[in-house]
């Protein structure tokens, strides 16, 4: 799951060298977004099961990447786009992401209220198989599938479509690519979208497997970061397999030391990857500053 | 940048191409948002009942009608904007050949010794709340503030994880006290622990920044965003050693020179007032020497400091520790003053919270961040009953995004700042300050 | 390379069977060359040669795949160039300008050269914090040394003004006094006629006449101006698709069929218009 929001991440920085904080409040709100999608079809305490199940769960993860899909176009436009214009420095746009990212948390928790709240069941959720004495649940299977379908979804897009290619170029060489008569605005644009999109529904996923709340985004995003910056920034199988590592060794982790510990797991990594190898496992852009 | 636009033009396309439009419909968006901002509270079962409840009584339609005035006031400012522009350039030159002018020394002499007479003065006028308010919040966020305007402003690295050497602090000062679980190997009093808590802090800072500073800012923040995650979670689980998530309690207060300094919070003002003083003094020295140069040149372009033989790396760690030791004295004030500290004093959001006041004061800027820090600890104190206090992360946040887009330079620019971003504006390609020119710079 | 320790004898600088890659990308080939001390060697060939990667692995900036630079600077020992991270290169006398010019725009012409005078003081944040008299005295002994070093260049009347509001030419020469004011024993200039006027030519040419005459700087210097490169060089060293083609002087050079071929060819006839 990590690797979706890292996709997002590795999207958005891979073209415009931006670390977008405020993606985890796109999360967030495709989250949310689902949340109120899903309730509002549904009555408490209904027994859902087969088909039913399923169309609720493609519908609040289409709802949240709509969502997710616009408030990161929006965040786009109101507070990376006028700096883009004045040719701000990079602080600028770090500074303004997280003013971004303070704004959204604390929005949303204002508009939905501070308290953690659960996605309705919208399956009968039990152990479908073991593998290696572990159960494997429904839902971690649905969380799984339609992960699994999305990256594929993404990969075929930005390896195979003409935005793809777009998106590729700018990343590569802005100046160039605009000369060649891509318009850049409207790359960014599409970029934004589609992380949101994916954002958004990894959102609700996350919703679905835990609770719905306004600081939900700030650790998984923190994590997708790592996931992305694990798997090489701007690179988009990296950021899957990123995540994957990720998602393993913490589950490992965990298991060896106590709960507790599990962010710092993820932080750790982080620090370890940055300082000892900045490029990540398939990355091909620098964090070095020379 | 658009190839073919559709023959017929849509409303949508009228709106685009009327700019009295575009900037209405743009202040009336804002004003949705502002509803959504001073309305109730939701909850998750009413979501949005902020913005219901501004739209149900007048709060909108004051809000409409002040977006409209809005609208309309702006554009008259657009009309004018080059004539302004004009008048600031040639002001701003002319001030520039003034440098050095003697008149200007005297003149900046009067003023800092009518502000010391204001500081001095002032606990007296003041109510025992807000004198606490005083030196617990204004004075120890000051002191934040002036030690990452060090990081962030002068050197132009972005640490998300300050906090972490406020906490060093303030944890170093209740073992040497003797109130955390782990016994110290002899205790003193807190004020004979300034030099150790300010040590730390800087070994912390160096200790960090050896491994993380080669890295390009975008990935210095996470780095140091997650230092200074890992300090708080290790303080919140290590039983042992820091007593978890209780924290530390019955922390002495000063006692130097045969003085005791009690609860009142007079004397520690005072004494926060003398070390802010210095502080101050040391730091400007600095930015005018040879390593505030060292900085800013680091900050403009890192390859050509480094062809010029400037030590990047260890100006950078020089930065990171001399940034970080004034979180260490103000973690041991704070530990002394208060008595009790938890992990929860040491939050992310605070972190952020000490970048906003820097950042609106003015990066770089050493009377900036004085008076960022001041201002923006004052006014949720001020403000308290009016506003909700958790909306205050509401408007930080629109405060910094409002900052970096109409006035990255902050209050009180720092002179060098003021030219940087005045640069920019001109469109110039040769500076970005983050160094060798990127991507991000071509599609500006 | 003879076994005389006298380092006046030897070369300043000697390139060994350099080599470059990026990925797939030879950017230098086994680049063989040397300089005299005290001599003027000008690095020519077309766009694309390798003549900037060059000077970037002379400073420390490249790390080649293979091959040694051996730099031997006035007072002091051989330095083995790769390894050395730029700061230290630049420590042990090897001063650069840029293509396309690095000056530090928001500071002042005379804070630009301080920058490079103070990277050799000794005083420390400590110091100047506290204004010790180490720190007071180095102060006003940059002071003086960024100022004379304006002289020099000719901006002396310039000192206070921001860099990049001064005019292109000014320029050029502000980042070559900042390279002075690390007491080099070799100034590399990276096109430092590149986008100036045939009377700031001029300029710029008295001017690394003086720096090698007045101040017993080696320089290297690579450019494009051939008038300029033919009337100062002492030797010539000529690289195209990263490999040296050919080593000699002016004369040497202006007749040799390779280069002709390869370069000047079309060159020969822009300087003649120019």
């Amino acid at each position: 799951m990590y690797a979706l929001i890292a996709l997002g991440y590795t999207l958005v920085y891979g073209v415009l060298q931006l670390i977008n904080f405020a993606h985890s409040e796109v999360f967030m709100l495709g989250g949310f977004a689902g949340l109120f999608a899903v309730r509002a079809v549904t009555s408490p305490g209904e027994n859902i099961g087969g088909t039913k199940s399923v169309m609720l769960v493609v519908f609040g993860v289409l709802v949240g990447a709509a969502v997710g899909g616009v408030s990161a176009i929006v965040v786009e436009r109101v507070a990376y786009r006028p700096l883009r214009r004045r040719g701000a420095p990079r602080l600028a746009f770090l500074i303004s992401a997280i003013g971004m990212s303070l704004l959204l948390v604390n929005l949303a928790g204002k508009e939905f209220g501070r308290l953690p709240i659960p996605v309705p069941e919208l399956f009968t959720d039990g152990t479908v198989f073991t593998v290696f004495g572990a159960d494997v649940r429904t839902g971690q299977l649905i969380v799984f599938g339609s992960a699994i379908a999305m990256l594929i979804f993404l990969d075929r897009f930005v390896n195979g479509t003409k935005i793809g290619m777009g998106i590729r170029s700018v990343a590569q060489d802005a100046e160039t690519a605009s000369l060649m008569g891509v318009d850049i605005n409207r790359i960014i644009t599409m970029t934004f979208l589609v992380g949101g999109l994916l954002g958004g529904a990894a959102g609700f996923l996350y919703g679905m497997t835990f609770n719905v709340q306004n600081t939900m985004g700030f650790i998984p995003g923190v994590k997708a970061f790592t996931a992305a910056v694990l798997g090489g920034i701007g690179n988009v199988r990296g950021a899957m397999i990123g995540g994957l590592i990720l998602g393993v060794a913490e589950n490992l982790g965990v298991a060896c030391v106590s709960s507790s510990w599990r962010d710092v797991i993820a932080f750790g990594i982080l620090v370890l990857v940055l300082v000892l190898r900045p490029t990540g496992i398939l990355g091909e852009r620098l964090g070095r500053s020379a | 940048m658009t190839a073919v636009s559709d023959p017929r033009p849509t409303l949508l396309d009228r709106v685009r191409g009327n700019a009295d439009a575009r900037r209405l419909a743009r202040y009336l968006l804002i004003a949705v948002v502002a509803g959504l901002i001073v309305g109730k509270d939701g909850t998750g079962d009413e979501p949005f009942s902020g913005i219901k409840g501004s739209f149900q009584d007048s709060t909108m339609l004051y809000l409409v009608i002040a977006a409209v005035v809005a609208s309309v006031l702006a554009r008259l400012y657009d009309a004018q904007r080059d004539t302004v522009a004009q008048l600031r350039g040639r002001a701003s030159g002319a001030r520039e050949q003034l440098i050095g002018g003697s008149r200007q020394k005297y003149a900046n002499i009067a003023f800092l010794v009518l502000a010391l007479v204001f500081a001095l003065l002032l606990p007296l006028g003041l109510s025992g709340f807000w004198q606490r308010v005083l030196v617990e919040r204004i004075g120890i966020f000051v002191l934040l503030a002036l030690g990452l305007n060090v990081v962030v402003g002068l050197a132009g690295l972005l640490d998300l994880g300050y906090i972490a050497f406020y906490a060093i602090g303030a944890y170093v000062t209740a073992y040497f006290t003797g109130q955390l679980p782990a016994e110290p190997p002899f205790t003193l009093n807190p004020f004979l622990i300034i030099p150790i808590s300010v040590l730390a802090a800087m070994i912390a800072g160096v200790l960090l920044g050896a491994p993380t500073l080669r890295l390009r800012g975008d990935y210095l923040a996470i780095v140091t965003l997650g230092f200074g995650e890992i300090v708080r979670i290790t303080a919140v689980n290590s039983d042992k050693l820091t007593n978890g998530p209780r924290g530390a309690i019955g922390i002495p207060h000063f006692s130097a020179f045969g003085y005791q300094w009690k609860l009142d919070s007079k004397p520690y003002y005072y004494l926060l007032l003398a070390m802010m003083v210095i502080v101050v003094i040391a730091f400007r020295r600095l930015e005018n020497s040879r390593v505030g140069r060292a900085w800013a040149a680091i900050r403009e372009d890192e390859v050509a400091a480094a062809a010029c033989g400037v030590p990047t790396v260890k100006f950078k760690l020089l930065a990171f520790g001399i940034g970080a030791s004034t979180a260490g004295l103000a973690g041991n004030f704070y530990a002394s003053k208060v008595g009790f500290i938890s992990p929860d004093n040491f939050l992310l959001i605070t972190s952020f919270l000490v970048l906003v006041y820097v950042v609106f004061g003015g990066m770089g800027s050493l009377p900036g961040a004085i008076l960022g820090a001041a201002v923006l600890t004052w006014l949720p104190e001020v403000l308290r009953d009016k506003v909700p206090a958790q909306d205050r992360y509401i408007y930080f946040g629109v405060l910094l995004i409002i900052m970096m887009i109409f006035r990255p330079q902050g209050l009180i620019p720092s002179k060098r700042r003021a030219r940087e971003f005045a640069m920019h504006e001109g469109g110039d390609a040769l500076g970005s300050a983050e160094g060798s020119g990127t991507t991000a710079g071509a599609i500006a | 390379m003879s076994a005389d320790q006298s380092a006046v004898q030897m070369p300043v600088l000697e390139v060994e069977a350099v080599t470059l890659r990026f990925g797939g990308l030879t950017s230098l080939a086994a680049v063989d060359l040397y300089q005299e001390r005290g001599e003027i060697l000008a690095v020519i060939g077309p766009n694309g040669a390798g003549k900037t990667s060059l000077f970037n692995c002379l400073t420390g900036v490249y790390v080649p795949q293979e091959g040694r630079v051996t730099f031997r600077p006035t007072a002091g020992r051989d330095v083995d160039v790769l390894g050395s991270k730029p700061h230290e290169v630049n420590r042990a006398g090897i001063a650069r300008t840029f293509q396309n010019i690095r000056l530090f725009g928001a500071l002042t012409a005379v804070e630009n050269v301080k920058i490079g005078v103070e990277s050799r003081q000794k005083h420390g944040a400590i110091g100047a914090m506290v204004g010790t008299p180490r720190a007071r005295r180095e102060e006003q002994e940059s002071d003086a040394t960024a100022i004379e070093l304006l002289r020099f260049v000719g901006l002396g009347r310039r000192a206070n003004e921001l860099a990049n509001s001064l005019p292109y030419g000014d320029q050029r020469r502000l980042e070559i006094a900042r390279a002075l004011a690390t007491s080099p024993s070799l100034l590399l200039l990276d096109e430092p006629a590149a986008g100036t006027n045939p009377a700031e030519k001029r300029q710029l040419e008295d001017l690394i006449r003086k720096v090698n005459d007045e101040r017993d700087i080696s320089v290297l210097l690579i450019e494009h101006d051939m008038r300029l490169v033919m009337s100062i060089a002492s030797r010539i060293v000529v690289l195209n698709f990263g490999k040296v083609i050919a080593t000699g002087t002016p004369a040497e050079i202006q007749s040799d069929p390779a280069v002709i071929e390869a370069y000047l060819g079309s060159e020969a006839a822009d300087a003649a218009g120019a």
